[in-house]
């Protein structure tokens, strides 16, 4: 423990509309924590810069995952664990499922949240790749009210975000019944578990008459924040899959990626395996009609 | 001794004697223990690799009164912590520091929480001087950071006449590897506790292996009497190695710190502080250049063996002996030159970790083989077959191998039980046609010598003691110390064979040098087959004792044997047998010309590795591990299977994902999220096969197998790789970045040269 806990205050008021009024009575003074599986790790190792913390640990509001006739909403709380033993995700969003699984060891998951890895906005999380191609939209909450907007526009930049000092995300939403005949997602670690990814790619897609009718392609730590590759998107709807189209939507990739060499990867290893993983992806959409 | 009668207990999958504790709890280790009024350390580290130091200043900001301050200076002994070379390292850097995080300033304070800040506001100044980082630049020696020319140590080893075999070659084959740092990685972390009084000393209680290591650095350091220093192992939570020497060196720190505070002071490192202040395996350079016949026979090997040694000698001179030693591989050549340097570079010292470079030369070697075969256009497998030792013939040094070995077998034996044959040509016909999965099949086969190299075990002179009360409870006293791997369990198996009781009747004295003699560091696969004898030894005494007073017939009971303890001790008091090192007979080395019995046995091994390499990802996976090994008799086969396991998930770790990344002599990747070891999920179906040949120096038989299981793997899955892959890669860690530089990527030529025709040595 790098840190000395006696400098650090943190508070819990228990519910939704208290965590609300103290962020907004004080903006910008409290840093909201969740799980804390991130900034438990900054604190630990002595590079915790914010000193005040309110706790939304244990807040039901934000926990629940629940359906209505057009969405499924998953409560910022929900934890990954929440997330992977939810019946409705497994069957509708299974990429989300999929993804939960990959993040950190099963202590990790009992504590981390969807919200938190939202707002944690690393351009390496799990999480939002699917949420992109599943066309997600996020809810913000403060004291002052609720807005919602589709959740691709939330990223800025790295580690920059819409949300302001006042505000918690309070969910995500889903778009039932809109899911596409082919998903792909593969997340290529530093190995198999226990891994920040050195690339990640999530796509969902439907062929109609030998060619590509719709397609949501999705990337991490290939840019400063979560990516939609609508790029590469463009450079496929409507064309049969064929082996040119194939090498044109690699090249539409590499040019909307910008990958960094850093300490898990190089940016070209990044770039060139996005590649690939966009390739595979693309051979499973061929496939899918035959 | 070569003993295979039937035993009750040795051989069989006896419980750990502290596992009950380790899995519940139970267990106490060194941060779990609090003293009355104790304190807490720090260390201040330099901050860059090479200069002298100008000045220390303490900040604004902090009320420094409240501290307990040590520098240099209040070293009451010597400032250096000696193991193999005189005024080596430093406890503490004085005029000039040598590598980054090198100790300089520790401080204490009664609550832990405040020194990460303290630590923080020491501020060094330095006058920077050059420094050099790799084996390279300290050959180069235009900056002379070590001696007059940056030599830490060198060997040469000759046999025969390499330089007139060139002519006779009908393939000369050369190759360069390269081995990286690796990291220990125990799961508890290097921490001490120190006690000082006027009266008893000082008293250091602490995770280690090797007690009379830190005893005998503390004396220098503290100018005290043997006995005013009294040093205890607490329970020690992993260690390979990499708590052979730096105990000695955070016992001093607390030590320090609790003499000028007067009270007891306890320093537990963190992971950051662990990892980038503490020992790893050296980085290695081999060269080989070999001559071999049209059949693929060895007729000379010209070996050239570089360490990195980093900063200070400390255990380079021995590592260098081990890696040279094993330099040219489980073979028989006529003709073999070695020459190996250990180098000296501004890093933190390098250290012991399981293997104690054989790794890296075994890298060199098994991975040279499988370019040999392809020059001379032979399979893997058959270029091992026919140049392998064998009864009679002799090693690099000139070691006549004595008892029966059969590496053709084990080599049989591990083809069949991996299906190698079926596999790779399945594997060569799938490869050719299909699939973004490439697979393939590797070998390495290897030696590892048991117990200290050349006249160590002399020098060592262990002792051991074994005590029994009226009740006929044993205590084995030895200062070999139980850090996962099974030593206490296997030295009560010992005893209790030996005396007819079973293992419940055996306890294994907590290690303390006030209490247990000395029976030399546990290290180098040398507890078993050494200690384990001198135990058994001790017992066949004790029973003699009471023999002696004619309290026990030749052949008894448990409850006889109670009985004559209680009889012993109502009449002459204590009961206790000692038994010291008695050097074999036959063993000769010259540690002048490096000529001789290296080792007084050999542990041997044939590996196969099955690999999946992603053509789409550029990750090498190892799919399946087959394992044969000879190893003596298997003491306990639960415990021998888990340490090849062990070894061989350490092997993958090293070959595939333990990356240590240097920037100017620090390793900037200490966090256990960078630096990747594998998971449960990384490391393959491992299959582990014993054959036993009992060996006349351990007991029941046994040798030593500690380290064995870290040398081949590395080297078998990158043969694996060139087989799945058709690219021979010289280099470990392997990680999937390397891969897709020489496959999506123009490939580069293979460094490897054939010539048909003959070419003197270069």
């Amino acid at each position: 423990m790098r840190s000395n806990v006696s400098e650090y205050e943190f508070i819990a008021p228990g519910s939704l509309d208290a965590v609300l009024a103290l962020l907004s009575a004080e903006p910008g003074a409290w840093t909201p924590m969740a799980g804390g599986t991130e900034l438990m790790v900054a604190l630990g190792a002595g590079r915790l810069e914010q000193r005040k913390l309110v706790s939304l640990w244990g807040i039901g509001e934000l926990r629940g995952i629940t359906a209505s006739a057009d969405w499924l909403t998953i409560g910022a709380g929900a934890t990954y664990t929440d997330i992977r033993e939810n019946a409705a995700i497994a069957k509708e969003f299974p990429l989300l499922a999929r993804s939960a699984s990959w993040t950190g060891a099963i202590a990790n998951q009992n504590r981390g949240t969807l919200g938190g890895n939202i707002v944690n906005a690393s351009p390496a999380a799990d999480s939002p790749p699917v949420l992109l191609v599943y066309e997600a939209e996020i809810e913000l909450v403060s004291a002052q009210g609720a807005r919602r907007m589709n959740y691709s526009e939330f990223h800025l930049g790295y580690k920059r975000t819409v949300l302001r000092p006042q505000e918690l995300v309070m969910a995500v939403h889903l778009p039932r019944g809109h899911r596409l005949p082919v998903e792909y997602l593969r997340k290529v670690g530093t190995r198999n578990a226990m891994a920040i990814s050195k690339v990640a790619l999530a796509g969902v897609g439907a062929m109609q008459s030998g060619k590509v009718q719709t397609v949501r392609i999705a990337a991490a730590s290939l840019r400063e924040t979560p990516a939609r590759l609508s790029m590469t998107e463009a450079v496929l709807v409507g064309h049969a899959l064929t082996s040119d189209r194939i090498q044109a939507a690699r090249k539409a990739l590499l040019q909307e990626v910008k990958p960094i060499d850093d300490v898990r990867s190089t940016a070209k290893y990044r770039a060139h395996v996005a590649a690939n993983l966009l390739e595979e992806f693309l051979n499973q959409m061929a496939a899918s009609e035959s | 001794m070569r003993d295979a009668t039937p035993t009750r207990i040795v051989g069989t999958p006896a419980l750990r004697k502290e596992g009950f504790g380790k899995v519940t709890g139970g267990a106490r280790y060194i941060d779990d223990i609090v003293l009355l009024g104790m304190w807490h350390g720090a260390t201040v580290r330099s901050s860059i690799a090479r200069g002298a130091i100008k000045d220390i200043r303490f900040g604004a900001g902090i009320n420094w009164d409240e501290f307990v301050i040590v520098t240099a200076k209040d070293i009451p002994g010597a400032n250096c912590i000696p193991l193999i070379v005189d005024n080596d390292q430093p406890v503490l850097a004085d005029a000039r520091v040598n590598h980054p995080e090198e100790p300089v300033v520790l401080l204490a304070h009664p609550d832990k929480a405040r020194l990460h800040e303290a630590v923080e506001a020491v501020e060094i100044d330095y006058d920077p001087l050059p420094a050099v980082f790799t084996i390279e630049e300290s050959e180069r020696q235009q900056t002379i950071v070590w001696g007059e020319d940056n030599v830490i140590k060198r060997f040469l080893v000759e046999k025969g006449d390499v330089d007139s075999a060139w002519q006779h070659a009908a393939h000369i084959v050369s190759g360069e590897y390269r081995t990286g740092a690796q990291e220990q990685l125990y799961i508890e972390n290097n921490g001490v506790i120190a006690e000082w009084s006027d009266a008893d000393g000082l008293i250091i209680r602490g995770s280690m292996q090797c007690p009379y290591y830190v005893h005998k650095a503390l004396l220098r350091v503290f100018d005290l009497p043997a006995e005013k220093v009294r040093v205890i192992q607490a329970e020690t939570g992993g260690a390979f190695g990499g708590k052979e020497d730096y105990p000695s060196l955070i016992a001093a720190h607390a030590g320090l710190l609790a003499l000028k505070a007067g009270r007891p002071v306890k320093i537990i490192y963190d992971r950051e502080e662990d990892l980038a202040a503490t020992t790893k395996r050296h980085p290695s350079r081999t060269r080989y250049r070999t001559a071999v016949d049209k059949d693929g026979h060895l007729l000379a090997m010209d070996i050239q063996v570089d360490l990195d040694g980093g900063a200070y000698a400390t255990v380079s001179p021995t590592v260098l002996s081990r890696a040279t030693i094993h330099s040219a591989g489980p073979y028989l050549c006529e003709n073999i030159r070695v020459r190996s340097h250990a180098w000296a570079t501004n890093v933190p010292p390098h250290g012991a970790f399981r293997g104690f470079g054989s790794p890296q030369t075994i890298f060199g070697i098994e991975r040279h083989m499988d370019q040999i075969a392809k020059a001379v256009g032979i399979s893997p497998e058959e270029v091992r077959r026919r140049n392998f030792l064998a009864q009679g013939n002799a090693t690099a040094t000139g070691q006549l191998i004595r008892d029966p070995i059969d590496l053709r077998g084990m080599m049989d034996r591990a083809l069949k039980v991996s299906d190698y044959h079926a596999k790779r040509a399945r594997f060569a016909r799938e490869n050719a046609t299909s699939s973004a999965i490439k697979h393939g099949m590797g070998i390495a086969s290897f030696m590892h010598g048991a117990g200290f190299t050349g006249s160590g075990e002399r020098y060592l002179n262990s002792l051991v003691g074994l005590e029994a009360d009226a009740s006929g409870h044993l205590t084995v006293l030895v200062s070999s110390t139980e850090f996962g791997q099974g030593t206490n369990t296997m030295l009560s198996q010992v005893v209790a064979e030996a005396l007819g009781l079973s293992c419940e009747d055996v306890s294994i004295a907590q290690p303390d040098t006030n209490r247990v003699p000395n029976s030399g560091p546990t290290v180098a696969s040398r507890t078993t087959m050494i200690v384990g004898r001198l135990v058994h030894d001790a017992a066949l005494a004790l029973a003699g004792i009471l023999r002696e007073k004619n309290l026990l017939s030749e052949e008894f009971s448990a409850d006889e044997f109670r009985a004559a303890c209680a009889a012993y001790t109502a009449q002459f008091g204590a009961l206790r047998s000692e038994a010291r090192y008695q050097p074999p007979k036959d063993i000769f080395w010259d540690d002048a010309k490096y000529q001789g019995d290296a080792y007084p046995a050999f542990a041997w091994a044939v590996y196969v590795a099955e690999v999946a390499v992603d053509t789409r990802t550029y990750a090498a996976e190892v799919v399946n591990f087959y394992t044969v090994q000879e190893v003596g008799r298997v003491m306990n086969p639960v415990l021998a299977a888990g340490q090849i396991e062990g070894g061989v998930a350490q092997g993958v770790g090293y070959a595939l994902y333990e990356k240590v990344v240097w920037k100017d002599g620090r390793m900037s990747n200490n966090q256990m999220t960078n630096y990747i070891i594998p998971t449960a999920a990384d490391v393959p179906n491992i299959e582990v096969y014993f054959e036993e040949m009992p060996c006349e120096h351990g007991p029941y038989g046994a040798k030593g197998l500690g380290e064995l299981p870290h040398d081949g793997p590395a080297p078998a899955i990158l043969n694996a790789i060139q087989d799945a892959a058709g690219i021979s890669f010289t280099s470990i860690p392997l990680l999937p970045e390397d891969i897709f530089l020489r496959m999506a990527e123009a490939p580069e030529p293979e460094c490897l040269e054939i010539v048909g025709s003959a070419k003197g040595p270069q």
